[in-house]
This record gives C-alpha cells, sequence and structure tokens, in this order.
C-alpha cells in the first residue's frame, strides 16, 4: 500500500544576486512541503536566499547522444568570442 | 569506510580487447577524468556497483545518527546540546544528498530503505557500537568523522557526477564535526582527573573500531581493483588507514592521551606510523550481525519507518485530496 512521495528538482539562490542553481532533489509529497523540506536538507548553512521546487517528471533535458548536432555549430564560431579580435593597444580599453 | 567491502562485477578488470566500443568509450572517458552523468551509456556492474556503495554510504549516514542522538538529551550544556543537534541533523541531510543520487542511477528511495530494513544492504560497521558517555561524543567527532573525511575527500573526484557532487557538499560540513568532536576531547582531556580518564577510555574503545571503518586490506581483491579503473574508489583500503593514523597520533598526542597499541612507532623509512591491525574476526562477525548494537540499531530503524508511515500517507492523502479539488475548481 505504501506509495513514495513525488521526486522534486531544487534550485537555490544564493546571497549574491546569481541565478536560480540546481542544488539537489528530495521527496515531498506537494510544492509546500518541498519548499519546506528543502529548507532543512538545503539551507542549513545561510546557503539561499530563494527556493524552487520543481517536480521532477516536469523537466525535460537535452539527451547525451545529441551531444554533437546540439552543440558542434558553436564550436566552428570562434568569432563569437571578443578574444577572436586584435585590437591595438593605442585604442584602450574595450 | 562507510562503504565496506562493496562487492564490483567479481570478474576482474576486462582489458582492452574483451572490451565492446561502448565500454572502451566508457573507460576512455573515466581515463580523461571527464564525469559520467545519469542518462550517458554505462556499464551494467558500473550502475549496480555504485547503487551498492552510495546506498550503503546513505544507510551510514542515517544508521550513524543514532549512537549521536543517544546524547542529544543528556549533553552537559544548551550550547553542547544545539552543537550536537546540528552535527546529527547534518548527518540526516548527507543521507539524503545520497539517496538523491542513489536514485539517478534508476533504484527508488522506498527501495534502498526497504534493503536496510531487512538487512539486504548493510551500514559501517562502526555504527554497532554503543556510546557509552559524553567521551564518546568527542572521540566519534574526532576518530569517527576523522575516518570518514580520509576516504571521502578523495571521493569528490570519483567519476560519476551526482556522486561527486554530493561528496562535495558533505565534505564542506564534515569539518564541523570533527572539530567538535575534537573541541570536546581537548575539553575532557584538560579537565580533571575523572574527565581526562573518560576521554582516554573513548579512545580506548573506539581506536580500533575506527581502524576498522576502512574494511580490511584490499591488496588482492578483485573487487577494488575494478572500482579503482572506474574511480568509484580512489585510494586502497590500506593506504587510506595508514593516512588517518598519521593524522590521528600527533592529534591523540596534543591531547596527552595514548593510543591504545604498544606496536604504534614511527618509521621513519616509510614516513608513517607502525601500527597494529584491528581484529578482523570481529569485524567480519559485527558485519554479519554480532557486534554489540545490531539488533538495536535495525530495530530503531525499522520502528522509526513504521512509525512514520501514517504521516507519510497522509501527508500524500491531502495533497492528493488538494490537487483534485483545484482540478474540480478549473
Amino acid at each position: 500500500m505504501s506509495k513514495e512521495w513525488p521526486l522534486w528538482e531544487i534550485f537555490i539562490r544564493g546571497q549574491h544576486g546569481l541565478s536560480h542553481r540546481h542544488v539537489g532533489s528530495l521527496h515531498a509529497p506537494d510544492a509546500e512541503m518541498a519548499i519546506k523540506n528543502a529548507r532543512d536538507v538545503y539551507t542549513r548553512r545561510n546557503e539561499g536566499q530563494s527556493i524552487w521546487a520543481v517536480e521532477a517528471k516536469h523537466i525535460s533535458a537535452s539527451s547525451p547522444s545529441d551531444k554533437g548536432p546540439l552543440y558542434e555549430p558553436s564550436e566552428s564560431k570562434v568569432y563569437r568570442h571578443p578574444t577572436f579580435f586584435d585590437i591595438p593597444e593605442d585604442v584602450g580599453a574595450m | 569506510m562507510y562503504a565496506q567491502m562493496v562487492k564490483s562485477t567479481g570478474e576482474g578488470l576486462k582489458s582492452r580487447e574483451d572490451m565492446s566500443p561502448e565500454e572502451a568509450a566508457f573507460q576512455d572517458k573515466i581515463d580523461a577524468d571527464i564525469k559520467i552523468e545519469p542518462k550517458d551509456w554505462m556499464p551494467e556492474g558500473y550502475r549496480k556497483t555504485l547503487i551498492r556503495q552510495i546506498g550503503q554510504h546513505a544507510h551510514s549516514e542515517i544508521v550513524g545518527q543514532l549512537p549521536e542522538g543517544n546524547w542529544i538529551t543528556r549533553a552537559p550544556t544548551l550550547e553542547r546540546k544545539a552543537i550536537l543537534l546540528a552535527k546529527v541533523q547534518d548527518e540526516a541531510g548527507h543521507g539524503l544528498y545520497l539517496y538523491c543520487a542513489a536514485e539517478t542511477l534508476g533504484v527508488s528511495r522506498d527501495d534502498l530503505t526497504e534493503q536496510l530494513l531487512d538487512g539486504r544492504m548493510k551500514y559501517s560497521s562502526i555504527f554497532n557500537y554503543p556510546t557509552l558517555n559524553w567521551a564518546d561524543m568527542g572521540a566519534v567527532g574526532w576518530l569517527v568523522d576523522g575516518a570518514a573525511i580520509m576516504n571521502q575527500v578523495p571521493l569528490q573526484r570519483t567519476s560519476f557526477g551526482p556522486y561527486s557532487r554530493a561528496m562535495i557538499r558533505i565534505c564542506k560540513e564534515e569539518s564541523f564535526h570533527q572539530r567538535q568532536g575534537y573541541d570536546i576531547m581537548m575539553k575532557m582531556a584538560q579537565g580533571s582527573e575523572a574527565q581526562k580518564r573518560m576521554a582516554q577510555d573513548a579512545l580506548n574503545r573506539l581506536w580500533f573500531p575506527s581502524l576498522m571503518m576502512f574494511g580490511p586490506s584490499d591488496a588482492d581483491s578483485v573487487h577494488s581493483v575494478q572500482s579503482m579503473a572506474w574511480k568509484i574508489k580512489m585510494d586502497s583500503n590500506d593506504e587510506l588507514r595508514q593516512r588517518f593514523v598519521d593524522q590521528t597520533v600527533p592529534q591523540a598526542e596534543y591531547l596527552g592521551l595514548t593510543v591504545p597499541d604498544e606496536s604504534l612507532k614511527w618509521n621513519d623509512e616509510k614516513g608513517g606510523y607502525d601500527f597494529s591491525e584491528p581484529d578482523w574476526d570481529e569485524f567480519f562477525d559485527v558485519i554479519k550481525g554480532n557486534g554489540p548494537c545490531n539488533v538495536d540499531r535495525l530495530a530503531a530503524r525499522n520502528k522509526a519507518w513504521d512509525d512514520g508511515a501514517w504521516v507519510r500517507e497522509g501527508l500524500l492523502a491531502h495533497a492528493e485530496k488538494r490537487a483534485a479539488r483545484k482540478t474540480a475548481a478549473e
């Protein structure tokens, strides 16, 4: 008769205004309890200012086998990086 | 360690020629220190060994709460009580990080819990020893958490991404545990004659069980050879034990306590201490279930699981009712 609580993925925004970051997962019966449990499991030492809880089944993920087709196109475009361009020192900071 | 004598495939290491193209590509990634993530292809043996190892590690964190939880209500001051409570809460957290890592390999949390409760999965032998007095809280933090750190620091570099990330979080918190233990030992060792005797007695009882935590020598173990090739075991049991003794003996000397081993002697040639092996017959007996506290520990976990059933079921029923009401209203 025992039925497992659903799995939630937990995202936390730290102190310095950065984005929410994935920290781990936990089981909880609903979103409210997921956030309460996340407080106890993932912010015992002031790690967070804000918590997001997303039920794991709602996350879509890219497949590892797609790595080539997904990321290869950006590998050949070195000109997207500022270091591609040689700017004379005389021009100053840019 | 927290995971002792984890069995791998038992088939020994495959040579490159015997590996399938997938296995060879997998081993190349590991050799290049590229992390393996849950959705990546992995050999079945790697997956199974990791579930055993991470599961056993998680169970050890959870059962490890019991010997210390035993002293929360009897801590000598309110401050000591608050600190011990925080430490025991961390152990629960460590267990949860590790269960999460194991779950990414396709095993369910409840399945792991049931395997602990019915004895199919093990936890570290150390938690089958009793904590008889307050000095034991110091010795556990200092020695048991100290031994755990020895094993866990290298595991931060383990090949499986979720396990590695869990170990990084755990190691950040573990150092608090060892320091709070040593702090208790310093207080006791600098205290009255009776306190000093208690501190020495705790060291006497917990020294060899702490050395057992690393497991018997695995120099000839086919399981360890495979686990090391997969980078889910980073050092041999003997290497870790030696490192632990070398680090701990000077700490005991600082306390003015005597390590209960007459053969303990600095060996200049190897740059480490020579020391006596623990009684491995005792170790195997404890693993088999015959330690002083095995029955109590499993009974306590089973009771907690059974007594908590109505909470788990009640909260789920409440969540389902609310979800149904919300759907009806839409």
